[in-house]
């Protein structure tokens, strides 16, 4: 018995890749999981299927009746239910009080509601408390109140858009047995990720998508990561893995006891201490919402410390704006590069003066100096290989990947003594995130000292030459990252785990400690 | 890549264009619903623009009407919205009154005393909104409505006979300034004469332009306005350009009412306009804050003014003017939102196609030629 089928579905779009021909068959009672690297259409297609978009082409099949949907409200009432990526729950309301928000008809916003909300936690274990306030939960208790939010509107079939983004792998497997859970009472799961390890465990079958298109379907236990990652990028695989160590003895950023307090008090950052040498990558490991923002803000100079210090070789630049730290050589590869990195509407050029208006070739003392910017954006735009028509187009018109290769070329061209990399290969495609891993390599090599933040794990093994866990506003642990494996990482980052961290042998991880390579499909 | 500059440069127009046709065509139906015939009025207005007096009037108008409008501009290019151009002008052109009715040196000196008491003035007043906002937090909208009140006292405080004020039969006046800070017009024969300052106002367009696209401060604060953050994190003080933004906003606005004070009245009177910087808002608007742009619709504003009273003469309600103005404001907002978005859509998508074809800059030799030599 089929509970969704889509068949020859079909979505044009401005500028990104869309959905040409796909066709998914999820049965019921079952895990199917979605896989493709960044930018492949997958989240197109979940929006389709939810209702949020139509498809030009194609069609929809729900228990074997064709339908067809405006709106999500639509799907919700044939049983299709989304756990978003990032949480839609308000943060001063009790769990109930979100559970019920939208659908006070079903069973009005009381003793009813509880009892129900109760019923289905227990049914499938997932341990919801109905009267705790959101804000009092930590991230993974969130993602199952959103699940439970999706069942209580009657869901049969869920789908997850990259639920283990935001988790450890405790956590994670944790969200599995919740799975398995939710699938033998019959319900069906669409998991969509790019993970293939965890794809491979948790689920029963799995459809692969690249550029738009679905490209087939396998079945975990006749299937390896590595031929999933090479279906899903076509080609052999980039690594991040750093060859030899180019890390010297030359202190470039030297963080001394930094905090930052929040309005009232309260740390955000509290006694961050650490060295970065020249030709070296730091690399920050965390849950997100830890304080590597704060971290970012704080060194570029968007916050300015509450005590402590930070030096620039031998300058202490604590009290410096952020422009004088950019001026002086600090290189900033943003988080959010449509909120720091980018002037959408602007056109490229003028994105490539962002950040450096003081320095040349933008400007000539109190003047721009439009030419010569325009010039070095072609430059940028051919030695990073930035896919574009023109420089005269809006950056909002390029794809992620091309936009933070722009960024990457902009940052690296004003050679910076000391570069902030905060997820630089975010939503960037294989191609792209190969592309920024070598030039981050390659200014290593000529003395960069990089501080790498990445929710990536594998990325920041692979790239970093010295590890720091991040928890609560402190760096709690330390770690080898030749030697390290993701799992381990991980509890460190729930907490769990302080100080130096030793990779310990057991014969469960020999088997393990093969994976990571291959697991870097995205 | 020719294409996308012609794009950008009809884009530019599509969205005035479209407001424009939008706003005579609801004025028809507003003439139409009131049992008028729904062309004449227009045809007497464009008529008067014929007329050499008429267009006098017209373009000076138009200055003070441009000098107001860059001023809002200014604010809206780093989205600030500076609601208070009306208090700092007036207030500033009573100063300079004030200033030119005591002080006496030789016009080489006097006149820039003047212009240069309007500019302090101005900035001044919108200074305090800029301060506000940046220790406090206060929206600069709400300050800057609460100042134009207070200027309004503050100008019936000075207009005192014990103050500043002179009585000239009913009217209030600060006293005929000295002759040395009048500022000669050019004399168009019977049609009138066009005030000396409406070169202050081509000036102030010229520098306007080149301080936004061809300095670092200008970048700056465009960046601040496209997005608040990204200039932060490029090194912009947020702060410190809402203060500067604010500043120069408001020291533009001081001298929106000099052509007129220096080039006719003399005096600052109750007869003194009012309003237009409540009405630069809208030319701005209209304008979408480029000096060209705010220049026409400078001149659209004025023409409306000036060839409506005609109207009454022909037994149309002259007000049919305010109504057009006010559908053009209406219409502007909706035309340029949408514009601005179709646009956006229409580039992804030709950047996509583009892409899709292979013109991708830098794959070879000769793309790169074509686009270097653009």
């Amino acid at each position: 018995m089929t509970a969704v089928e889509l068949a020859g579905i079909t979505k044009r779009f401005p500028g990104v890749v869309a959905n040409h021909d796909i066709h998914l068959t999820v049965r019921k009672g079952t895990v199917h999981a979605l896989v493709g690297e960044n930018g492949a259409g997958k989240s197109t297609l979940m929006k389709i299927l939810y209702g949020m978009q139509k498809p030009d082409e194609g069609t929809i099949a729900i228990n074997g009746e064709q339908v067809s949907f405006s709106s999500p409200a639509d799907a919700i009432v044939r049983g299709i239910g989304m756990v978003h990526q990032h949480f839609m729950l308000a943060d001063n309301l009790t769990v109930l009080e979100n559970v019920v928000l939208g659908s006070e008809k079903l069973h009005g916003i009381g003793a009813k509601a509880r009892r129900r909300i109760k019923e289905i936690s227990e049914r499938y274990g997932l341990g919801v408390e109905p009267d705790r306030l959101v804000e009092e939960l930590g991230v993974a208790a969130r993602q199952r109140v959103e699940i439970l939010k999706v069942l209580y509107r009657g869901a049969t079939t869920l789908i997850l858009d990259e639920p283990t983004a935001v988790l450890v792998p405790q956590e994670v497997d944790a969200l599995f047995d919740n799975l398995r859970e939710l699938k033998s009472e019959g319900l069906s799961v669409i998991f969509i990720s790019h993970k293939l390890g965890e794809v491979l465990s948790v689920a029963d079958e799995i459809t692969v998508i690249r550029r738009g298109t679905t490209v087939g379907t396998a079945v975990p236990a006749e299937t390896t990561p590595k031929q999933l990652a090479e279906m899903m990028v076509g080609s052999e695989l980039p690594t991040p893995e750093t060859a030899e160590s180019t890390v010297t003895d030359r202190p470039v950023i030297t963080v001394d006891k930094l905090r930052l307090e929040a309005v009232g008090g309260k740390a955000l950052l509290d006694d961050i201490t650490f060295t970065i040498h020249a030709g070296e990558v730091l690399g920050i490991a965390g849950v997100e919402g830890n304080g590597q923002t704060e971290l970012v803000d704080a060194l570029i100079g968007l916050k300015h410390a509450d005590s402590g210090t930070i030096k620039l070789i031998d300058e202490e630049i604590t009290a410096w704006p952020t422009r004088r730290r950019r001026e002086q050589g600090i290189g900033y590869i943003p988080e959010d590069r449509h909120r720091h990195g980018l002037l959408l509407e602007a056109p490229l050029w003028e994105n490539r003066i962002l950040g450096h208006v003081t320095e040349k070739p933008n400007a000539k003392g109190v003047w721009l100096d439009p030419k010569a910017a325009q010039q070095d954006t072609r430059r940028i735009v051919e030695a990073y290989d930035v896919r574009t028509p023109g420089i005269d187009v809006t950056a909002a018109s390029l794809s992620g990947g091309n936009q933070q290769k722009l960024i990457v070329g902009r940052e690296m061209s004003h050679k910076p003594r000391f570069l902030i990399a905060a997820h630089p290969t975010r939503g960037v495609d294989v191609g792209a995130q190969a592309a920024i891993w070598d030039h981050i390599r390659e200014a290593r090599r000529e003395g960069l000292a990089v501080l790498l933040i990445s929710a990536d794990l594998d990325e920041l093994i692979g790239l970093s030459d010295t590890l720091r866990v991040i928890y609560n506003g402190k760096l709690v642990a330390d770690a080898d990252p030749a030697t390290i494996t993701p799992e381990e990482l991980g509890s460190a980052m729930t907490g769990a785990a302080t100080g130096h961290l030793e990779h310990e042998e057991t014969p469960e991880d020999t088997s393990r400690s093969s994976e990571p390579g291959e697991d870097e499909a995205r | 890549m020719k294409k996308f500059d012609k794009e950008r440069v009809l884009l530019a127009v599509a969205g005035p264009v479209i407001a424009l046709a939008v706003a005579f065509v609801l004025s028809a139906i507003v003439l139409i619903a009131s049992g008028k015939n729904p062309v004449e009025p227009f045809s007497i207005m464009f008529e008067q623009a014929t007329f050499s007096d008429i267009q006098v009037l017209i373009i000076n108008q138009a200055s003070m009407y441009y000098i107001a409008a860059l001023a809002v501009a200014i604010g809206f290019r780093m989205n600030l919205f500076n609601i208070g151009v009306d208090g700092q002008y007036q207030l500033a052109a009573m100063m300079a009154a004030i200033v030119g009715a005591h002080a006496n040196l030789p016009a080489a000196l006097q006149i820039p005393l003047l212009l240069l008491t309007a500019v302090c003035t101005g900035a001044f007043w919108s200074g305090i909104a800029g301060v506000l906002k940046v220790t406090r937090g206060v929206s600069e909208v709400v300050a800057t409505i609460m100042l134009n009140a207070i200027a309004t006292s503050v100008i019936g405080y000075l207009w005192l006979p014990t103050v500043f004020g002179v009585k000239v039969g009913n009217n209030n006046t600060t006293g005929e300034m000295h002759e040395s800070g009048w500022v000669p017009g050019i004399d168009m024969g019977d049609a009138g004469e066009i005030y000396g300052l409406v070169f202050l106002a081509v000036l102030l367009g010229i520098a306007y332009w080149v301080v936004l696209n061809r300095t670092r401060f200008g970048f700056d604060l465009r960046a601040s306005g496209a997005s608040e953050s990204a200039a932060a994190a490029s090194g912009v003080d947020p702060k410190r350009m809402v203060l500067t933004a604010m500043l120069l906003s408001g020291g533009i606005a001081g001298l929106a009412g000099l052509p007129i004070l220096l080039g006719d009245t003399h005096t600052y009177s109750l007869n003194f306009p009012t309003g237009i910087g409540f009405l630069g808002i809208g030319i701005a608007l209209l304008g979408r804050n480029s000096p060209v742009g705010i220049a026409f619709a400078a001149l659209l504003w004025a023409w409306l003014d000036k060839a409506s009273p005609e109207l009454d003469f022909h037994d149309y309600d002259k007000e049919i003017a305010v109504i057009m103005q006010g559908l053009i404001v209406l219409s502007v907002v909706v035309s340029y939102e949408a514009v601005r978005e179709w646009g956006l859509r229409r580039q992804q998508r030709r950047v996509g196609a583009e892409l899709a074809a292979g013109h991708v800059l830098g794959a070879d030799n000769n793309t790169t030629k074509e686009v270097a030599g653009r």
